[in-house]
């Protein structure tokens, strides 16, 4: 039976959810058509700590590339190394629809003179074939597409598949990179850590989300609050706001920045052009708060309430407080 | 300084769409068609390299059926110098297919920068620069936002989830290129009566074998329609409830 291959990323040292997800993907296709589930780990000395929690969901083997030179992203020879272990026969091959994962996956297939599946929400393995589903047309349309190769090479987009338990050995196999990192020509300098511990928006549950209607810099203290006190909360922009310059742009959310789908998106102050839609539509449940009853983002939202941003948000946030506390 | 830009024709996304009989295309009918943003950005800060540089060169490439060749001239009245259409008339659903015809063209082209688009609004891949930097045997730096060239050095910023890459590459290299770096600007009258004099080539786009191919196309379940619950801070407990008891998700 030909194994699976998932790709765990990491950054800074830390294992992302993202990675988490690669593996537990790569466990399911592995229950369904047989083989092992070889998982890949890259980073500064230390990283292969982690491997006990790939084993945990679903790791066979872990392969594990440690040293200085993995510290920061390394695309290169990550390419090499994975595009020569995958040469070697593998059914199919995980990665993040991440930042780093989309050019990782996409060196990697390159190298193997292969298509790949590029940000897929879900998939189904069927004899020689795999079908994919992805979103286009700024998340407008579903398209569904079938790879045949004899790898099929996915990269996950956040949320397609939740971690799972599903525990395995894990052996741990230390492994060579496919060229030397010092000869690599793209040279990360620097990883700077823009919020570092706070949850990123590709993964938060709650997204609370701030546009124009916030009125200044300041008052994202309020979006901020709220945010805490949910706990399991992002903070999430429009471009009005970004370009403002009172969040940066890695906060937007629309078809020029993230594209997010929480469970629950609370829009304050959001007017619902159709750009910010087009990266937030598809979250499961969407709240609104706007004072114009006309604003098109009520026309998505599940639950509205028309009022002014700045008095109703505290309340909010110590109503969630409460509610939190009471279980 | 020879930079190539590759720009793809997408519709505009501000409208609902509709589903061709086929189930493999977009129905076309009303539709207004333009660069896709990313693309726009990238002839952009290519022009303003070589304004800045002043000497350099921006090809830009299109592949597809002949109406690309109107999204060029566009590129060409905002500054661009020469354009190629890669004639293909059927969509292409293979973006390593997309990929090889692009790297086929831009090979031998001696360009010192290669710049895409982060990502192509219509198909969303992201795929294409990195896939083409790896057939060209050139660094990549994907998804940037700041761009510096310093003695033959381009130096980039990136943004990651929540985080930023410093990065550094020698020429020559492929970007794609994110939100940040430049908006283009407006053609004026003056660009679009030059445009039409600019060279634009025609080939025969070079594609290998497609392995990933389009099935079909759906529009997802329409969101159904939501509830104002009410005005002001007053609407706020009920709004607790129903996040509670109807949506579950606090
Ligand atoms: C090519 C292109 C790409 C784009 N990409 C994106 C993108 O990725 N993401 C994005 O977000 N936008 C994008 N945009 C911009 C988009 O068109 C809108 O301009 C932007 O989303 C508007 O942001 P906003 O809702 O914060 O501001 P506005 O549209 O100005 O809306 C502010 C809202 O706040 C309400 N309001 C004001 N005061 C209060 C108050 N006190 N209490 C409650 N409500 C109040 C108003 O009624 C209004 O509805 C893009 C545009 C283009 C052309
Ligand atoms: N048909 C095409 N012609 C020219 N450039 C393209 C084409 N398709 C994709 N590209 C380039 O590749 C980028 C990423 O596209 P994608 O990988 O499909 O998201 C686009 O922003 C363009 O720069």
């Amino acid at each position: 039976m030909a194994n699976i291959f998932a790709f765990a990323e990491t950054r800074l040292g830390e294992l992302r959810r993202a990675g988490l997800e690669a593996v537990t993907a790569a466990r399911r296709v592995a229950d369904e058509t047989g083989g092992q589930v070889h998982a890949m780990l890259a980073g500064g000395p230390g990283i292969g700590a982690i491997a006990a929690k790939l084993a945990a969901h679903g790791a066979d083997v872990v392969l594990v590339l440690e040293g200085d030179a993995y510290v920061h992203y390394n695309p290169e020879v990550l390419a090499a190394t994975i595009a020569a272990r995958l040469g070697s026969g593998y059914r199919a091959a995980f990665f993040a629809a991440s930042a780093q994962g989309h050019d990782l996956v996409a060196r990697t297939a390159a190298k193997l003179k292969m298509p790949y599946a590029s940000d897929v929400t879900d998939f189904a393995f069927t004899g020689d074939s795999v079908t994919v589903q992805h979103p286009g047309y700024t998340n407008k349309i579903v398209q569904t597409l079938v790879l045949k190769t004899p790898t099929a090479i996915i990269s996950l987009r956040a949320g397609a598949v939740l971690p799972a338990e599903n525990a395995k050995t894990g052996v741990v196999e230390a492994i060579t990179p496919a060229m030397d990192p010092a000869t690599a020509r793209v040279k990360v300098t620097a990883t700077e850590a823009g919020n570092r511990g706070k949850l990123d928006l590709g993964e938060a549950p709650v997204i609370i989300a701030g546009g124009r209607g916030l009125k200044e810099a300041a008052n994202f203290s309020l979006v901020e609050d709220c945010a805490a006190a949910f706990g399991n909360a992002a903070v999430g922009a429009t471009r009005a706001v970004t370009d403002e310059g009172w969040r940066p742009h890695a906060d937007q959310i629309g078809q020029t920045g993230r594209l997010v789908s929480p469970d629950l998106y609370v829009a304050c102050g959001i007017s619902g052009a159709i750009q910010h839609l087009a990266g937030m539509r598809t979250s499961k449940c969407i709240v609104a708060i706007n004072k114009d009853k006309e604003a098109p983002i009520f026309k998505v939202a599940d639950y509205g309430i028309i009022g002014d941003v700045l008095e109703i948000l505290p309340v909010l946030t110590a109503a969630v407080k409460t509610a939190k506390a009471s279980g | 300084m020879k930079i190539a830009v590759c720009i793809k024709r997408v519709p505009d996304m501000d409208v609902r769409f509709k589903i061709a009989p086929s189930g493999t295309a977009v129905d076309e009918s009303g539709l207004k068609f333009d660069m896709s943003d990313f693309d726009g950005y990238a002839v952009e800060a290519a022009v303003q390299l070589t304004e800045k540089l002043g000497a350099g060169e921006v090809t830009v490439i299109s592949l597809g059926a002949d109406v690309v060749q109107e999204t060029l001239r566009k590129a060409l009245s905002i500054g661009a110098h020469n354009a190629v259409q890669l004639k293909h008339d059927a969509p292409i659903s293979d973006g390593f297919a997309v990929a090889s015809a692009l790297a086929a063209e831009i090979q031998g082209g001696g360009y010192d920068l290669v710049m895409f688009g982060r990502m192509a609004v219509d198909t969303q891949n992201r795929s294409t620069g990195a896939l083409c930097a790896e057939l060209l045997g050139m660094p990549l730096i994907s998804a940037i936002s700041k761009l510096d060239i310093e003695n033959g050095t381009v130096k980039a910023r990136r943004e990651l989830e929540g985080a930023f890459e410093l990065v550094e590459a020698a020429l020559p290299a492929v970007v794609t290129i994110d939100e940040g770096i430049a908006r283009p600007r407006y053609p004026s009258l003056k660009g679009i009566m030059a445009a039409k004099k600019k060279p634009l080539a025609t080939k025969p786009a070079q594609l290998p074998e497609q392995r990933l191919l389009l099935e079909k196309l759906e529009l997802p379940a329409e969101r159904a329609a939501g509830r104002i619950i009410g005005e002001g801070k007053d609407a706020v407990p009920e709004l607790i409830r129903l996040l509670k008891e109807e949506a579950k998700v606090l």
